[in-house]
């Protein structure tokens, strides 16, 4: 154990005595678990496009490296700091989106990735944990009570980001964001007629997006009726989870995934199924329901409106994300481009995940021996 | 502090308060929720994880499926089941001038692979701009992988099918051809060119009643005598004489119809079908077969043959003179064109051309080929005709009109409609064209020319062979040319049940050492049609046996050892 001295009164000694250290565990074994799950994943993916085959992994043990050290930083941060870089960083990702859909190529179909040196950047990506904090911020100002149009405000700011997702188009985080959003805004108090308004809006919003995307229409379409058209990749992930059985095939053993696309990102979790079973499979899913349900159950005592709001919008989309990313492997969800957070390979991703798992580690920094509501010698002050 | 700002701090701490604890009921709401998605989310992983897994289902998957092959042409074989015409899938090439962007280049590489093309009109072709262009019909496989390989997105591929007659040049007249478009342009392919190309109709096989291994024995047979004899043409017709199947049928020389660019007609010529001649003594089975039915003669009968006959300004004379009084089996034996043509007188001119008519010898044969040649009858039938015609000479028939005419003389007087098509449910009786015991005697005099007479090289052991040798000066414009032969020999065996009749002729033979420098049809093609029968008689089910000398012994009687003067 790190030797800090209470009476130490360093950053490194506060965070250290304040930080959710089972929170912090569990984020480290998942950042740690990806890095080796992607070394037998996405060799395979390497070698078919010609590169090394160690390329993806040398690629997310870079980022994997970024990353830890993203988690590391931001959660030694200021509650205040982390808020300020935030709204801070929120137009500019705006802007990065808007240059993203004017210069970057299209590649899938879809206008996402900016080109930036021998890297590309995902934009989106970025701009969601910063998106949650600035909705955090701007929806506790009306709890805090001050006479401000909050929900109205973070409204508009809703309807900016969504029309930059669509119009990438980018349907998968659209939805992602949109829940999360919605999340907040329920916490936040929305009154539940609201709730269920928005509730048909969303569906209203899908089936607008079936109707004029064709994209959205097709990969629909083919999870309704797998009949309709090609089911290449649910049927190869299908096909993942039968081959691995209950204890897989052992790392670096499978071979359907040879056959599956996007098996370092996209299908990651089917790959995991073939070569270490289902049971491993089960312990993953398990260890990201504990950051979950460990992040959002902690919340549950916090007192400042912000905070609350801006972990648990943080920590939902951590949770739907990693949701929608399984349900799509597990033929559950029809098929979108959502990764599975630190372990699908994808550098813009998983910094931008590390600096949310940071900010909520940071949002949930407390004197665990303060019984929340009750600060008789104003103990929080001095946090 | 006053009392409103407190009560102010009261209510917004009131109102905070009620708010956090509105966000602290839903967020546990959101903890429950998300906790019921992760264990639906774990259920489906062990659900799959404990499913049998699926029979790997990649390989099959990963099998192109072929698109049915639309076969344009139906398949020919011969009557068992061999494939004798069937369709190839091949590529043809075109290109797509537009879309080129050096063809200097692409020219240059393609001429490489396709050397028969020539590079300035390729270029020309690709540099038009135009959005299509033919480039080369039919590419083997290699040179398609070799175009492929050039990587011009250009250059496409039309799939197109290719007649192949896997047997090469064997029964090509028989076959005939087709164009690069699949049209049938000869033989049975012409013939039956509308049954064949019809696309709702391919599956259906067009059965011949060849046997390509006869057709083989024949082929080879008749091209090695041609070859020793020097012959400009050979032809050869192997026949059933009971249902006038045609069994094999060679026209020399001939051509290979999987490329028949540059062929000259005289190969494509059908000698068996459409080439038609004075085809010499054979013409005699039909004289004696026609006197013996109608009782003009008896075989105890005989002729005097001591000198030529003279007839208007022309003698008659015999090719192997014998100078003395002959019987009816004699004159057949030793081939005696004055006997002949005395009978021939007895006949009667009316009657001789009646029953050549009812024989089929004086039309057209009516066989499944358009390459049929009509016979060349007098135009004005005189009694020097009918005297000539009876050995063979001012009549010029085909090859398989003859076959036919000779098979109804000894099947037992029924004329089978020769053809090439195996369809046993379409078998006639046929026309009585003679008496059955007149048969009978056709082929004791058969038999006899082979054992005593000149078709003795024809006799291949234990086949029983009868047959007659025909030898005639070629016709020329005005008269004959004693040096150019039609030598043939009309087989039939075996002699006792006859089942086949085997023909063979060579178009003016050359002598050779061996032959002693003759050139008759007993010399040059009766040793073709015996060793077709050695042949091909164990593989049309003919076994050799002993010969029941009994059967032959009251015509063998009247026939004085040819030894003797």
């Amino acid at each position: 154990m790190i030797a800090l001295s209470r009476n130490d009164n360093s950053v490194l000694s506060r965070w250290w005595w304040t930080v959710d250290r089972l929170m912090l565990v569990l984020v480290l074994a998942l950042i740690v678990l990806g890095l080796w799950l992607a070394l037998t994943a996405s060799p395979a993916v390497a070698e078919r496009l010609g590169l090394d085959s160690m390329y993806f992994v040398k690629k997310q043990g870079l980022f994997l490296g970024v990353s830890l050290g993203a988690v590391l930083i931001v959660s030694m941060m200021s509650t205040d700091l982390v808020r300020r870089l935030a709204i801070i960083g929120f137009p500019i990702t705006l802007v990065l989106m808007a240059l993203t859909l004017l210069i970057a190529p299209e590649i899938k179909g879809a206008t996402r990735w900016l080109p930036l040196g021998s890297f590309t950047l995902q934009p989106s990506e970025f701009l969601k944990p910063v998106f949650i904090v600035t909705t955090a911020w701007i929806l506790s100002a009306d709890l805090n009570g001050e006479k401000i149009p909050a929900k109205q405000i973070s409204f508009a700011l809703y309807l900016i980001v969504v029309a930059f997702l669509i119009s990438q188009p980018d349907f998968g985080q659209t939805v992602l964001v949109s829940t999360v959003w919605m999340g907040q805004m329920a916490l936040a108090g929305l009154p539940m007629t609201w709730l269920m308004i928005a509730g048909g809006l969303g569906l209203l919003g899908a089936g607008l997006a079936y109707a004029l995307l064709p994209h959205v229409a097709s990969r629909i379409d083919r999870f309704i009726n797998p009949a309709s058209g090609d089911t290449y990749q649910t049927d190869k992930a299908m096909e993942a989870f039968g081959s691995g059985g209950l204890f897989g095939k052992g790392p670096g053993e499978g071979v359907v995934k040879l056959g599956l696309p996007d098996a370092h990102t996209d299908y990651i979790f089917a790959v995991i199924g073939e070569e270490f079973g289902a049971i491993a499979g089960v312990m993953l899913l398990l260890l990201f329901a504990g950051i979950v349900v460990r992040g959002l159950a902690h919340l549950v005592n916090e007192e400042n409106p912000f905070r609350l709001l801006a972990a648990a919008g943080l920590i939902m989309q951590f949770g739907l994300q990693t949701l929608i990313n399984v349900g799509v492997n597990l033929a559950i969800l029809p098929s979108k481009g959502m990764t599975l957070p630190f372990v699908s390979s994808g550098g813009s991703s998983m910094v931008a995940l590390a600096i949310g798992m940071g900010m909520t580690l940071a949002f949930t920094r407390r004197n665990r021996f303060i019984q929340p509501g009750f600060d008789p010698v104003g103990w929080r002050a001095a946090e | 502090m006053n009392t409103v700002s407190a009560y102010h701090n009261m209510t917004t701490e009131t109102h905070r308060r009620s708010a956090i604890e509105i966000a602290r009921n839903r967020l546990m709401i959101g903890v429950v929720l998300f906790c019921f998605a992760f264990l639906i989310m774990i259920g489906r992983t062990i659900e799959l994880g404990v499913s049998a897994p699926k029979p790997r289902v990649t390989a099959t998957r990963q099998v192109v499926t072929v698109p049915e092959v639309q076969i344009a042409r139906a398949d020919i074989v011969d009557r068992n089941g061999e494939i004798l015409a069937t369709n190839l899938e091949t590529a043809s090439l075109y290109a797509v001038p537009k879309d080129i962007k050096d063809p200097q280049e692409a020219a240059r590489q393609l001429v490489s692979i396709l050397p028969e093309l020539s590079y300035a009109d390729v270029e020309a072709k690709l540099s038009s701009g135009k959005k299509f262009v033919w480039l080369k019909r039919k590419l083997t496989p290699r040179q398609k992988w070799e175009v492929n390989a050039i990587g011009e997105p250009a250059f496409q591929f039309e799939r197109e099918e290719e007649r192949i007659y896997p047997h090469g040049r064997l029964a090509a007249h028989v076959l005939g051809y087709v164009d690069v478009d699949g049209n049938g342009l000869g033989g049975v392919e012409h013939f039956f060119d509308a049954k064949l190309g019809d696309k709702s109709r391919t599956s259906e096989q067009l059965q011949l009643s060849l046997d390509i291994r006869v057709q083989y024995a024949l082929a080879d047979e008749l091209q090695a005598a041609m070859r020793a004899y020097q012959a400009i043409g050979g032809a050869g017709l192997v026949m059933d004489v009971s249902t006038g199947e045609v069994i094999a049928m060679v026209s020399l020389p001939d051509y290979d119809p999987n490329n028949v660019r540059g062929v000259a007609d005289t190969e494509k010529f059908n000698r068996a079908t459409k080439g038609v001649y004075e085809l010499g003594s054979t013409f005699k089975t039909f004289t004696f077969a026609n006197a013996l039915d109608d009782g003009v003669v008896s075989m105890e009968d005989g002729y005097d043959a001591t000198k030529p006959l003279r007839i208007s300004r022309f003698l008659i004379r015999d090719d192997h003179p014998k100078e003395r009084y002959l019987t009816v089996p004699e004159i057949f034996t030793f081939s005696s064109n004055i006997g002949t043509a005395q009978m021939a007188l007895d006949i009667g001119t009316e009657r001789q051309q009646e029953f050549l008519g009812e024989l089929g010898l004086l039309q057209p044969a009516n066989v499944e080929l358009t390459e049929v040649g009509a016979p060349l009858v007098p135009p004005v039938w005189r009694k020097s005709s009918t005297m000539t015609i009876s050995y063979g000479h001012g009549l010029a028939v085909s090859p398989l009109q003859l076959a036919s005419g000779i098979s109804a003389m000894v099947n037992g007087g029924r004329l089978m409609t020769p053809t090439l098509v195996h369809n046993p449910e379409n078998w006639q009786t046929g026309k009585q064209v003679i008496a059955p015991d007149t048969s009978r005697k056709i082929r004791q005099l058969l038999r006899m020319a082979v054992t005593k007479g000149t078709g003795g090289r024809a006799d291949a052991v234990g086949y029983r062979v009868g047959g007659k040798t025909g030898t005639a000066e070629k016709a020329i414009a005005g008269g004959y040319a004693r040096k150019k032969l039609i030598s043939s020999f009309m087989g039939v065996f075996p002699m006792d049940d006859p089942q086949y009749a085997v023909f063979a002729l060579l178009d003016e033979p050359k002598g050779t050492k061996e032959t002693f420098g003759y050139r008759s049809g007993g010399w040059v093609a009766a040793p073709v049609v015996r060793n077709v029968i050695l042949r091909s008689a164990p593989l049309l089910g003919v076994s050799p046996k002993q010969e029941d000398a009994g059967l032959y012994q009251d015509v063998a009687l009247l026939i004085e050892d040819k030894k003797k003067k």
